[in-house]
């Protein structure tokens, strides 16, 4: 009997640890092929990018969100809607630059890195690089030029995770020429 | 808690990355099913450690093989298998005819050589020494 109600948690989490172990032996993968870190850093920048240009297809047509307006508006649909609904988090939303072209996104836990220690000789990998190249392409497919980065990371003994996003331009849909 | 779609993505992406690295002056395609069997090696590894610490010890391999079928195949591709065959001597069939991790690459030939890689990556998330 037990053993029927565990099986249901049990597998929610599982799914969620399929995803971490998947990707750690991504991570283990790519630093067995790349000799430094950096370049394990840019792979995983472009893995993600691949993944947000698709990824944004799937999250335009299952959630209800029309255009944002502005920035900050974007701030608010990445973390409340995106990342909630793709990785069960939602983390919040701090330090805007005065101009409003720059915010913090804090995850308390990172499901990514759920069982992951860096090792000292891979002092300066980003582990969950992934996630930026993500948020990068996918943005970029609405019409927005950012850019992504790690400020800080559990795995590097900070006590959150953060993530800074930077408005850099729009980007300007173009036409073909002939076809104005 | 990882969404479906995040995660077939991700595993795509692997793929692609394992044999982009093979193009480039390597000719053994071996090669790269054994790297996508490595990587799907260790991930069952850890699933199945972290799923059956709690669980009793498997009395034998059809009682493996159920598992497999039903509690491990529906935790990792949400449903169960369809059809289980074995001789009895060790082979065991198991077939699946809605592959979550192909559907969305079945329609249309053009993708039918890539299926197999996708697929190899898959099996190597067997792992039968769990009778210990």
């Amino acid at each position: 009997m037990s053993r029927q109600a565990n099986r249901g948690t049990e597998s929610k989490k599982m799914s969620s640890e399929l995803f971490t172990l998947t990707y750690g032996a991504l991570v283990t993968q790519l630093c067995k092929d790349y000799e430094n870190d950096e370049d394990v850093n840019k792979q995983l920048d472009k893995m993600g990018y691949n993944i947000g240009v698709r990824l944004i297809e799937d999250f335009l047509a299952r959630s209800n969100v029309g255009r944002c307006h502005d920035f900050r508006e974007t701030a608010d649909v990445i973390a409340k809607v995106a990342f909630k609904m793709y990785l069960g988090i939602t983390p919040s939303i701090t330090n805007w630059s005065p101009a409003g072209d720059e915010f913090s996104l804090i995850l308390e836990n990172n499901p990514l890195v759920d069982f992951v220690e860096l090792p000292d000789n891979h002092s300066s990998l980003i582990y969950s690089n992934l996630l930026c190249g993500v948020l990068r392409g996918a943005l970029e497919m609405v019409q927005m030029a950012v850019d992504v980065k790690f400020v800080q990371d559990t795995l590097k003994g900070d006590g959150v995770t953060e993530i800074r996003m930077r408005f850099i331009k729009r980007i300007e849909d173009n036409l073909p020429a002939g076809e104005e | 808690m990882a969404d479906e779609a995040l995660f077939l993505l991700l595993h795509n992406e692997m793929v692609t990355g394992v044999y982009k690295s093979a193009e480039q002056g390597e000719v053994v395609s071996d090669r790269c099913v054994l790297l996508a069997g490595e990587h799907g090696f260790r991930v069952g590894q850890g699933l199945i450690e972290r799923f059956t610490k709690d669980t009793a010890r498997f009395k034998d391999e059809l009682d493996i093989m159920k598992f497999i079928c039903k509690d491990f195949w529906t935790t990792v591709f949400k449903k169960q298998i369809d059809n289980l065959r074995t001789n009895h001597q060790g082979i065991y069939v198991l077939q699946d005819n809605k592959f979550r991790l192909l559907t969305q690459m079945s329609s249309g030939k053009q993708y039918l050589d890539h299926a197999p890689k996708v697929f190899h990556r898959r099996l190597g998330i067997f792992v039968e020494d769990k009778i210990l």
